[in-house]
């Protein structure tokens, strides 16, 4: 009931009410203004939904709802460089879940978590379509084809 | 000329995108640059062997290519005629370099009608589809059928939908038509989200035309204005096509005010997808559209009389609307002359894991498993036994050798206790257990649940439950009743498709391997030694040499044993990690 | 007129007997015609209001339908003209079963000291499925969750069970907002933003939500424990007030049919329980008549006169849902409403001044306990600007539920408590007073007093049954001797932001308009006995508020003589300097803000 004060700079708040003009502000587009704020912020922390909320007029709670029902919507920052392991029926069938292990093992992370200092962040995904490949990882934009337990450690290394 | 490099997701994560870069290169030096055309197609269907590259009109099918190779395509096939023979594909059971995919077994009983267009034509530009017959269909209905006419051509060609339930399309069009309104929609499910199946992906990345031809097609016939389609944000590339697809059909007027000059009007808009699985059902399709959580609604009201803001939504997927165009052109008695009595034309299914061809296929419906398995397929990956293919995905189940001589077809594989899907067709072999199969679909349905309806919110996560402490060799025998207990009043009492199907993979391995159930709750055991919990790694003492190399490697020091004297596991300590049995050169490390 | 048309009908069969329905019925209603109870639990319809819940997401209420392959949800299934419906089959049997132990799987056992024990529906659901174990209990994950207390409401989730009636009630009726389902699957429940607690949301503490859960995940909070220290500390002197939507409804709570009134032996059990001084609310709803009614005719008066600045209509403030809903969503026009503070309110001040000057206790020796239907009346008490140094006017506000679970505890015989008569002088009160507690009730009991006062002349008739019933917005005009006065009413405050929304925009064509947030008004309060969906309840309450009112001697409040009395010795003139120090409040903008950095 006390009134909610969220603080934001000039500069986000701005982007926020372009995205929102941009789709009209409306409300039937808060998808379409959740990825494009996501796209430009990397991730939707609750100030954010906040501003979302205020500009198109609906309930934060409303917008709280529909973020947390998709998993393409985060509300902590990715790493920078994000590992998605695929976790699709083909990948699985060849061994995703030990590749998965693995990252777990050697990042000292779960799924969804960010490392602390933000270098990685582990995800699943289902199905990137790159079945031959299988087991897939993707990290950041590239992707990694027929990888077992035993390449992690090498590819991690690219990134050090 | 023209080499076409597959530009499908699997050859685009193995470079294809270098590959067509360095092609241009070698050709521009050799001053060819404007005879031969370098075009990046959609998926050529043959992803294991990816990258592919494909050289017309010789139909030379290159396989595996490096970026490298560029150079000796180019000075020796485009300049000299000459086919570089070490990249053909090599025949797997002759073992002979093949030129020419028609001559390809993976190829030889397919019909591609979904992805005629898909590795043959330069999605990006229109002109090329048109040359293909593109928007011709459209021209046709504009211009000599009515709404009614073109509805008839789609139910008598017997098209049922792709995306799962196999509904057919011509009637579903023809609900929708009569529902009056001031506004109706053509809603395109491209929410392909099913583990394993990437066929939607394909056709909108390599044929995007052919969809919003359709869906304009789609619209005259129902009288609809506006088309949506609604895309999962993950499938980048399909979406940049799309969009360009888009941008010139309205600089064509092939969508827009007065298509093609006549009284009708259509355009298309994007939605994007959130990653939400169950926004394949077409309700909760059309609430994530509204900008809302993705809960599907009871049905009825069906979209057909009250769909996307309240109007009348006539909702198909890629791959039904992907055939629409070739049925109009060619006429519904071709199509029709496909397939079995109750399915006509084709299916096209992401064929994946232990076999030797992964990648995309398209086959006329009442092909058999075994045609699909070991011909189209190659047989199975190193040799192993075939054991079951999963189709249908997590709502669908497994299907076994007594299977193999099914004609498939939607109700087919229902009476077979599976189901059509969206076509993911994931093979196992004998080391895959299928209780743990079961499991991972569970653990995927738990997971895309969206929680609205109690069956589907704790019941499924009660099964995935029940099936991990079946897997660790703790459960009994009255827990498999239990188990299908559950499953059954899921599948009876959830609210939308998801749910109702989620127990299948359950079920349909119950009624094929029972007895591997059977045997992790009685003897505790997995037969087919995946189940790490159930396994027991011993040290067979004749062939051990006391190498030391297992007691060396093992994590948790678990193996004893002196210099050259047999070693020893202590199973109360063993985690049953396998490093033990990856490092023993002698076989000596047992499994059971 | 509807019963004239030739309205279609359909045939259908249910367990062997056949029925004719209106067309579009649900399997549901057509099987509660013919007096077959299918059990629910997510559905709820209260049909007098307009306000139906039915996800279709229990799946407990699945019935066989001959010819289709899976069971119906029987409360949002259409019937069909020939369908063969059975409603206990073995198979639907062992499936509602089934759903039952799946939800139970995923709650709390805790019923012995669940505050919902014994009157909680999925309590009783399993009762009647004759649930008497989970199998696989210990294996079964169950969902957890924060819990949250807010000053009104205590969020319990691990007992949420997604029935979505709060959500329902939060956003479709109340357009408040404030909860929303969030997450996905397993984990999915009905939660503020950000799974915050209530009080960082825009809740208005209506307790809408708390009056629909079927189980213990939302429930009041509990001040009995506060008022038994106070009552048991000699050195305070206890005084308790009642509102007049409690005498209505708190009968039931001891089995009688809704509708009792129970004012005589509130009275008593209140006597009984050890206040010192037990008041009448009502008293204090007259007294809000005086200031309301007078400043209502000012602002009158100088609209008449063309005064720009006149701010009308006036709005009423006695509902502090209302209040808070407006300080959330109207905060521009938080000069629009009425300053008069709510009748606890008022009654709270008087009675830490005037009457505690009367008795000679000092005002931190005396402890004002409200008795309210209401939940949203436990945070207005907790408002700053109602305290004189820290010392709040009303120290407790306890919920018509908590007394009876007050009573039950003392083991008080209530169905046979001899009637009592309030003590003088905050116990007397007038028909206005008491009809306060129905939606209409307000404006109907300032009508009386602004006719008499603005016109000199009394009134022929002081029932306006134009004013009364329960559609959401009803609207009025009452002819004030020449003058017509337009009357805007809305209960629910979905209903009130329409109105709001054309005051915002200059559209509306009202002098005066009254708000109520609950549906029905404070007898449908968050804070009274549960209806479980059912609104004949609520009906009944209404109509022993009427009743009340028409045994009344007096029934305008400025006829009521201790008022007068009141006026005379202590406030002077309604709308005095003294009067508005201590009846009068002031609005705050609450609307949540965006900072913006530099």
């Amino acid at each position: 009931m006390s009134s909610i004060k969220i603080e934001l700079r000039k500069e986000d708040v701005d982007k926020i009410n372009e995205i929102c003009d941009s789709f009209g502000n409306e409300q039937s587009e808060l998808i379409n203004v959740l990825h494009k704020t996501q796209e430009h912020f990397g991730y939707l922390p609750a100030e954010i939904q906040e501003a979302i909320a205020s500009k198109l007029n609906i309930p934060v709670a409303q917008v709280y709802g529909v973020v947390t029902f998709y998993s393409f919507f985060t509300m902590t920052p990715k790493g920078r460089h994000p590992i998605s392991i695929c976790m699709g029926t083909a990948c699985y069938v060849r061994g995703a879940e030990k590749v998965l292990d693995e990252f777990k093992k050697e990042l000292s992370l779960q799924v969804g978590q960010t490392t602390p200092d933000g270098k990685f962040s582990l995800s699943s995904l289902r199905c990137v379509g790159a079945c031959g490949l299988a087991p897939v990882v993707l990290i950041g934009e590239k992707t990694y084809g027929r990888v077992a337990p035993d390449d992690v450690q090498d590819i991690l290394k690219e990134y050090q | 000329m023209h080499l076409l490099v597959c530009g499908g997701t699997s050859c685009r994560a193995s470079e294809s995108a270098l590959i067509a870069e360095s092609l241009k290169r070698e050709l521009e030096e050799k001053g060819l640059g404007n005879e031969v055309q370098v075009i990046m197609t959609g998926c050529f269907g043959l992803c294991e062997k990816g990258p592919v590259v494909k050289v017309m009109p010789d139909n030379a099918f290159y396989v595996q290519v490096k970026p490298e190779d560029a150079a000796v395509i180019v000075a020796e096939h485009v300049i000299k005629g000459k086919p570089v023979k070490r990249l053909l594909y090599v025949n797997p059971s002759t073992g002979e370099h093949v030129s020419g995919s028609g001559l390809m077994g993976s190829y030889r009983k397919q019909i591609r009608i979904a992805l005629r267009n898909c590795g043959s034509i330069n999605p990006e530009n229109i002109n090329e589809y048109i040359a293909r017959e593109g928007y011709a269909a459209i021209g046709k209905c504009v211009t000599e059928y009515t709404a009614a006419d073109v509805i008839d051509v789609i139910k008598n060609s017997g098209l049922r939908g792709r995306g799962g339930a196999g509904f057919p399309t011509g009637l579903k069009w023809e609900i929708a038509s009569k529902n009056q309104a001031d506004q109706k929609y053509v809603v395109c499910n491209a929410d392909e989200g099913d583990p394993g199946a990437f066929m939607d992906r394909s056709v909108l990345e390599g044929d995007p035309h052919s969809v919003l031809e359709a869906m304009a097609i789609c619209g005259y016939a129902i009288g609809a204005t506006k088309g949506l389609i609604y895309i999962r944000a993950e499938y980048p590339l399909a979406i940049q096509r799309l969009k360009i697809a888009i941008g010139q059909a309205r600089d064509y007027g092939l969508l827009g005010n007065n298509i093609l000059g006549s009284d009708f009007s259509f355009d298309i808009d994007l939605r994007y997808g959130a990653g939400a699985f169950v926004c394949g059902e077409e309700t909760a399709l059309i609430h994530s559209m509204e900008g809302m959580r993705g809960e599907p609604t009871n049905k009825p009201p069906f979209p057909a009389e009250s769909g996307f803001m309240g109007k009348p939504s006539n909702v198909n997927n890629v791959e039904t609307f992907a055939s629409v165009p070739v049925i109009i052109n060619k006429g519904w008695e071709w199509f029709s002359s496909i397939g079995t009595e109750k399915s006509k034309g084709t299916k096209v299914f992401a064929l994946a894991g232990k076999i030797n061809n992964v990648g995309l296929i398209e086959v006329p419906m009442g092909i058999t498993l075994r045609e699909i398995i070991f011909e189209i397929g190659g047989g199975i990956k190193n040799g192993k036994k075939f054991k079951a293919v999963q189709t249908g995905g997590p709502s669908g189940g497994c299907l076994t050798e007594h299977h193999l001589d099914t004609p498939i077809d939607f109700d087919n594989l229902v009476a077979a206790g599976s189901m059509m899907g969206s076509g993911g067709m994931i093979v196992m072999d004998e080391d895959d257990c299928m209780v743990s199969i079961a499991k991972f679909f569970l653990e995927f349905t738990v997971e895309e649940s969206c929680g609205k309806c109690t069956p589907c919110r704790i019941g499924n996560k009660r099964i995935y439950e029940l099936l991990t402490y079946i897997t660790k060799g703790n459960g009994t025998l009255a827990d498999l009743d239990r188990l299908r207990n559950m499953c059954h009043v899921i599948k009876d009492t959830s609210l939308c498709g998801l749910g109702q199907t989620s127990p299948n993979p359950v079920l349909s391995t119950m009624d094929n391997f029972m007895d591997e159930y059977i045997a992790h709750v009685t003897e505790k055991r997995c037969p087919a030694g995946s189940c790490r919990d159930l396994m027991k790694y011993t040290i067979i003492e004749e062939k051990c040499v006391g190498c030391t190399a297992c007691a060396r490697g093992c994590p948790v020091n678990a193996i004893s044993g002196e210099r050259k004297e047999p070693h020893f596991i202590d199973q109360e300590k063993c985690i049953k990690c396998g490093a033990c049995f990856e490092r023993c050169k002698f076989g000596a490390v047992l499994i059971n | 007129m509807r019963g004239r048309m030739t309205m279609e009908t359909i045939k259908l069969t249910i367990d062997n007997k056949q029925i004719e329905v209106e067309k579009g019925t649900t399997i549901l209603g057509a099987a509660r015609r013919m007096g077959i109870d299918i059990p629910t639990l997510c559905h709820m319809k209260l049909d007098d209001l307009n306000i139906e819940n039915k996800p279709g997401g229990c799946r407990i209420c699945v019935v066989e339908v001959q010819g289709r392959r899976n069971l119906s949800p029987a409360c949002i299934t259409k019937c069909d003209e020939g369908a063969v419906v059975r409603t206990h089959t073995p198979r639907v049997m062992n499936a509602r079963r089934t759903v039952m132990e799946f939800i139970l799987s995923d709650h709390p056992k805790d019923c012995l000291i669940c505050p919902k024990s014994g009157n909680c529906e999925l309590q009783n659901m399993a009762i009647r499925l004759g649930i008497r174990e989970i199998t696989g209990q210990e294996i079964a994950e169950m969902s957890t969750y924060r819990k949250d207390t807010s000053p009104s409401i205590i969020r319990d989730l691990d007992k949420c069970i997604m029935c979505r009636r709060c959500e329902m009630m939060c956003n479709e009726v109340q357009t408040v907002g404030a909860l929303s389902a969030v997450n996905r699957g397993f984990m999915a429940v009905v939660a503020p933003a950000f799974e915050q607690n209530l009080e960082y949301s825009p809740c208005t503490y209506c307790g809408q939500c708390v009056a629909v859960c079927p189980t213990g995940a939302l429930t009041e909070v509990d001040h009995t424990g506060d008022v038994l220290r106070a009552i048991a500390d000699p050195s305070k002197t206890v005084v308790v007030q009642t509102a007049p939507a409690v005498r209505a409804a708190l009968g039931e709570e001891f089995g009688m049919k809704p509708g009792s009134l129970v004012t005589g032996k509130l009275v008593s059990a209140l006597k009984e329980l050890g206040f010192d001084y037990v008041f009448d609310t009502d008293f204090a709803a007259d007294l809000t008549i005086m200031e309301e009614g007078t400043e209502l005719l000012a602002r009158l008066g100088k609209f008449l006169n063309g005064d720009e600045d006149a701010n009308i209509p006036i709005l009423t403030s006695c509902c502090p849902g209302w209040v808070n809903f407006f300080e959330h969503n109207f905060p521009d026009l938080k000069d629009v409403p009425s300053t008069a503070k709510s009748p606890q309110q008022m009654f709270g001040a008087i009675a830490k001044s005037y009457f505690a000057g009367k008795i000679n206790v000092s005002r931190k020796d005396m402890v004002v306990v409200s008795i309210m239907p209401c939940l949203a009346k436990k945070y207005e008490s907790q408002r700053p600007e109602f305290s004189v140094d820290g010392n709040p006017d009303v120290d407790f506000s306890i919920s018509t539920r908590e007394l009876a679970h007050f009573i039950k505890q003392a083991n008080i015989d209530f169905n046979n408590l001899p009637d009592a008569d309030f003590d003088r002088p905050l116990g007397e009160s007038t028909g206005a007073g008491v009809i306060f507690g129905n939606t209409g009730g307000v404006i109907e009991a300032a009508v009386r007093t602004a006719y008499e006062l603005y016109t000199g002349k009394k009134l022929s008739r002081l029932d306006f049954d134009e004013l009364r019933g329960m559609e959401g917005v009803r609207q009025a005009t009452i002819n004030f001797d020449g003058l017509p006065i337009n009357i805007g009413i809305a209960h629910g405050l979905g209903n009130a932001r329409k109105l709001l929304d054309d005051v915002r925009a200059g559209r509306s064509t009202f002098h005066a308009i009254e708000v109520m947030a609950c549906p029905g008004g404070c007898i449908g309060g968050g804070g009274q006995p549960l209806h479980h969906g059912d609104s004949s309840i609520l009906k009944a309450r209404a109509r022993a508020i009427y009743e009340e009112d028409k045994n009344k001697t007096i029934r305008v409040s400025h006829e009521n003589p201790y008022i007068i009395n009141l006026y005379k010795e202590f406030l002077g003139e309604p709308n005095s300097e003294k009067a508005h120090h201590l009846l009068h409040t002031h609005y705050f903008d609450k609307k949540a803000k965006i900072i913006v950095k530099q």
